[in-house]
């Protein structure tokens, strides 16, 4: 019988050969460059009790990934009995991640270890594995259908590409960052301080940009020729796709139409996220930290703008594009979108937790209800007495933490900024937070809206 | 006399050039101050400051991605109309026929990579901490340039008229319905009433301004393509010059103080 959703075909096993010769002549750079330094394996040295240079580590594994390689040339012919493919059990455990729970717990989590880890992850041979492993965990995903599918449509590329870079140099500014940082403490000039001579321009900037620009366009062609950009059938308003998505780089903002509704996640949220980033300077009073990458000398910002940025912004496109499917439900990068995958949705507003399930809407009497063909006055006192709790609640979010936060946690930056610039940043920050709680209410309690008046489309 | 000096000493090519060919110090300097195109630089700089592992190079790449979309769209002009009659089949026949269709690939992927790499010239210019004083205004010019970069990229989006398309812009336009008093299904429309005859209504809210039509159709795309191809490059290209501008009158290139 023929397999219409084969794991592995012949051009799929050649194509990662390729991938794997890559691979393996990336490390024997790596190889090369361990034997001329003449590192030492100090970890299997300790085992073995003698010298053990860790540039025939290297060149073993090297050799296991040539290996590798040729018998994905070799074994391209017969496609259904290769071995080389992800293994059913590390499928399931990275599938588990399929959940908006654990997966937003996950990258929350990796965000705060690579903070917590930054001294180890910046060392040369831990980045030079991870690379390792994520290029093998790609490679090795290849080998699923339903991972090809998604991965390899000509939009997700750039998006693939965008994680690797973004790993990149957010390693590099760790890199740089806790270089500066330990000559700071030890009293040396900084990084950039240092063989910092005037140049010319001429010829030393601009032969730079020029080699720079030739080599964009042969990288902008080669792309072109190997990925032909994408092109589904003539547009037909009468067939609605399933899942309808915005293009990648808004993904992040339909993801949070899961938890607020369009007027906050479509509008009222990216204008803060844009005015956030341009107060930046303005209410960014720490005079350290210009013109050099430093994390300890300017933490607040740093780690406030690398929450926003990699957690709520590219994390939340990674699942919007890769992870969400069919009626938005969440899928596994290896998981089949059923379009009758079922997911219960019983969630409650706070009115209805106030005087449907909690004794208090006994107690006075049930929810509030009015006249619909009654004056509009008598509507909105009936709305405001059923959501009083709400709204109490979300004004006492915006008007008075942000006073019980100048009295306790940011004292001094209250006392720096005064009292207009701390308002801002301080609203700000709680703006930020409200899409995490929200998400942890709704996942905790099953909390719709926190303050739900639909007769005038205003929903919290 | 060589014919490359023959050249050099002519009076076209020394009309042109105004100064002896960057050889020597002297001229390495003229060079940079008497060129339209290279006057956008210093004349010497501070080498940490163009170090690659310092700037990425990021917001270069992205000026040089301006200029490959704005060559690149250009040609892609002279093979599309933006109707419902051809829009779709022209972007076939570039796909298919044109000896020049490459250009569409070039053009969308260079948007992508636009995009991508318009946040990572952001992410280091935060991370080096190079928006504090004085370049807090061109922080903030650049924020500008973001979000229309992202519409540059949106309003593309919608040209090739294929299903991918249409539907992207219009889940992306949707939201624009629940615009706090100016959408027709946002919070507070209501208010907006004269006596008893409603403003704010599904052919005059912030969708309608945006799509030009209750759905995304022809006048849609009319409205996109003229964003796309005129209004918001001008705006753009307005808007680099003054964020180069800025770089050089604020000090140039961040430095530790």
């Amino acid at each position: 019988m023929l397999d219409t959703h084969p794991d592995l075909t012949s051009d799929v096993i050649f194509g990662l050969g390729w991938l794997y010769t890559i691979l393996f002549l990336m490390n024997i750079g790596w190889t090369l460059r361990a034997y001329n330094l003449k590192l030492e394996n100090k970890f299997l040295s300790g085992l073995a009790g003698s010298h053990i240079p860790s540039a025939s580590v290297w060149a073993i594994y090297s050799g296991v990934l040539m290996m590798t390689a040729l018998a994905h040339f070799t074994g391209s012919s017969s496609p259904e009995s290769f071995v080389v493919r992800m293994p059913g059990f590390l499928k399931a455990g990275v599938d588990w991640f399929a959940d908006p729970v654990r997966y937003f717990c996950l990258s929350i989590g990796l965000f705060v270890g690579v903070v917590m880890l930054r001294k180890q992850l910046v060392k040369p041979t831990v980045a030079w594995s991870l690379l390792n492993l994520s290029i093998l965990f790609l490679g090795l995903s290849m080998t699923d259908y339903d991972f090809r599918l998604i991965v390899g449509k000509p939009d997700n590329v750039p998006i693939v590409g965008m994680l690797f870079i973004l790993a990149f140099f957010t390693w590099l500014y760790f890199k740089r960052a806790v270089d500066n940082d330990q000559r700071i403490k030890d009293g040396r000039p900084l990084f950039e301080q240092e063989k910092n001579d005037k140049i010319l321009v001429w010829p030393d900037l601009v032969y730079s940009e020029l080699i720079c620009m030739i080599a964009l366009t042969a990288f902008l062609v080669l792309w072109g020729i190997a990925l032909q950009a994408p092109l589904e059938e003539a547009a037909n308003a009468a067939a609605t796709p399933n899942p309808s998505k915005a293009p990648w780089y808004f993904l992040g903002l339909q993801e949070m139409l899961v938890y607020f509704d369009p007027w906050l996640a479509g509008v009222v949220l990216p204008s803060l996220i844009l005015v956030g980033l341009a107060v930046i300077p303005y209410i960014d009073f720490n005079k350290r930290g210009n013109g050099y990458y430093s994390y300890e000398e300017r933490k607040f910002a740093v780690l406030t703008f690398l929450f926003g940025f990699l957690p709520l912004w590219v994390a939340m496109i990674v699942l919007g594009t890769f992870l969400r499917g069919p009626n938005w439900n969440v899928f596994g990068i290896y998981e089949y979108w059923d379009v009758h995958k079922l997911e219960a949705a019983n969630n409650k507003n706070l009115s209805d937790f106030f005087w449907l399930y909690w004794p208090t809407g006994e107690m006075l009497g049930g929810m509030p209800k009015y006249n619909p063909q009654g004056s509009a006055a008598e509507m909105v006192i009936a709305i405001l007495v059923r959501e009083w709790l709400g709204i109490v609640l979300v004004l006492g979010y915006f008007m008075v933490s942000p006073i019980i936060m100048a009295l306790t946690v940011f004292r001094k930056f209250y006392v720096k900024m005064g009292f207009i610039r701390y308002m801002i940043m301080a609203n700000l920050l709680l703006w930020m937070a409200a899409l995490p709680i929200k998400m942890v209410l709704r996942w905790t309690v099953s909390l719709k809206y926190i303050v739900a008046i639909p007769e005038y489309f205003f929903n919290i | 006399m060589s014919i490359g000096e023959y050249i050099r000493e002519s009076q076209v090519w020394k009309s042109i050039f105004r100064h002896p060919a960057p050889y020597d110090r002297r001229n390495r300097i003229v060079v940079m101050l008497t060129n339209f195109f290279l006057h956008l630089h210093p004349v010497s700089i501070k080498q940490q400051g163009i170090a690659l592992s310092y700037t990425w190079c990021m917001g270069g790449i992205t000026f040089f991605l301006f200029l490959v979309e704005t060559i690149t769209g250009v040609l892609l002009m002279f093979y599309y109309r933006p109707t419902l009659e051809w829009a779709f089949r022209d972007i076939l026949s570039l796909r298919d026929v044109q000896t020049l269709g490459i250009m569409r690939e070039i053009h969308r992927w260079g948007a992508h990579a636009m995009v991508i790499t318009v946040w990572l010239h952001m992410y280091r210019v935060f991370l080096t901490g190079s928006y504090k004083p004085p370049r807090e205004f061109n922080w903030v010019v650049g924020v500008i340039l973001l979000v229309l970069t992202l519409l540059l990229s949106f309003t593309g989006y919608l040209l090739p008229w294929d299903q991918l398309a249409i539907w992207a812009i219009t889940v992306g336009s949707n939201m624009a319905k629940a615009t706090p008093f100016l959408g027709s299904e946002g919070p507070g429309y209501q208010l907006l009433n004269v006596g008893n005859y409603p403003l704010i209504t599904p052919i005059s809210d912030a969708r309608f301004l945006l799509l030009g039509a209750r759905n995304v159709g022809e006048e849609t795309l009319n409205r996109f393509y003229i964003l796309h191809c005129v209004a918001i490059p001008l705006v753009v290209a307005t808007l680099i010059a003054i964020h180069f501008w800025r770089v050089r009158k604020d000090g140039g290139i961040s430095q530790p103080l």
